[in-house]
């Protein structure tokens, strides 16, 4: 038996579903944790006062928008290469969850930016290129919702998927690269983390919640896709069948 | 704990708009989102389904 015996959607239909209430439950509990520290033991910023806790969900969020892109972009080229139908059902059910975690990104960020900044958006590096981001996501949702054949359609978002990944460094090296409005990383891995402990705990717990949550909905929506995909075989029916 | 009551909960120094703002409005698209997903798999049941069963064994699907 290898890992590529998963590669079969009638076999990683079952194995995603007993997956899913862990990721869920792992999600669940730390975001709890996660949100005791943040709103409630990690103290108040001495420059930003109270405002400063919206990090604990604007962090996350923007982290998991890249990585997501990353992974859809990893499953997608998968299924472009090697032609397995899994890897781009995989790519295909992280987009919306990419997506919505981008737009948190901005939205949180326009609320941080609005007392902090005194504008609600600004067109500098950092935002513009989550802004594409954004864009991207919409862009690979659509290009395959608008072609009828699925494995052509899995095909064509792969490409766009691929082109768009060129975006990811530019939003992560963006606050180095360009003088920009928005703060530099207060996390990052060469350097020691510029912020309180209790703050920097709240925010790695916040954003392994967040990463929980992502692969929950994740798998959740991948297994829809293949039951949406594989419906004619014997096996789907039988899923489908109420217990 | 940094708060003396509820309303100072809420308030957050000055900030609650922006706070709640922000915890609301991930707690709302996350839930939407679950509900979707939901929701998706529940429209399976009407999708049209062509009657010819697709027999073949998994390795040749």
């Amino acid at each position: 038996m290898s890992w590529t015996r998963y590669a079969a959607p009638q076999r990683f239909y079952p194995l995603a579903g007993r997956a899913v209430p862990w990721f869920a439950g792992l999600a669940l509990l730390l975001a709890v944790v996660g949100l005791v520290i943040g709103l409630g033991v990690a103290p108040t910023d001495h420059q930003q006062g109270e405002s400063y806790r919206i990090i604990f969900v604007h962090v996350p969020a923007a982290w998991m928008s890249m990585i997501i892109y990353l992974a859809m972009a990893f499953w997608a080229a998968i299924g472009l290469i090697f032609n397995t139908r899994l890897a781009s059902m995989l790519a295909v059910a992280l987009a919306p969850t990419g997506a919505w975690m981008t737009f948190l990104a901005l939205w949180t960020g326009a609320l941080w930016g609005k007392p902090t900044w005194g504008t609600w958006w600004v067109w500098d590096a950092r935002l513009t290129s989550e802004l594409i981001l954004l864009f991207l996501y919409i862009g690979f949702m659509s290009l395959h919702a608008a072609i009828d054949d699925e494995r052509r359609a899995d095909r064509a978002a792969a490409l766009l998927a691929l082109v768009g990944v060129v975006n990811v460094p530019i939003i992560y090296f963006s606050v180095q690269w360009w003088n920009t409005l928005h703060q530099g990383a207060s996390v990052s891995l060469t350097q020691a983390p510029s912020m309180a402990t209790t703050m920097l705990w709240g925010m790695l717990i916040m954003a392994l919640a967040f990463w929980m949550y992502s692969i929950a909905v994740a798998l959740a929506r991948t297994r829809v896709i293949i039951l949406e995909r594989e419906r004619h075989a014997r096996w789907a029916r039988q899923a489908l069948e109420p217990a | 704990m940094n708060w003396n009551s509820l309303g100072d909960f809420l308030h957050m120094g000055g900030y609650g708009l922006y706070v709640w703002g922000s915890f609301g409005m991930c707690a709302l698209v996350l839930g939407a989102e679950c509900w979707g997903v939901a929701l998706r798999r529940r429209a399976l049941r009407d999708l049209p389904l062509d009657d010819d069963l697709d027999e073949r064994p998994l390795h040749e699907a």
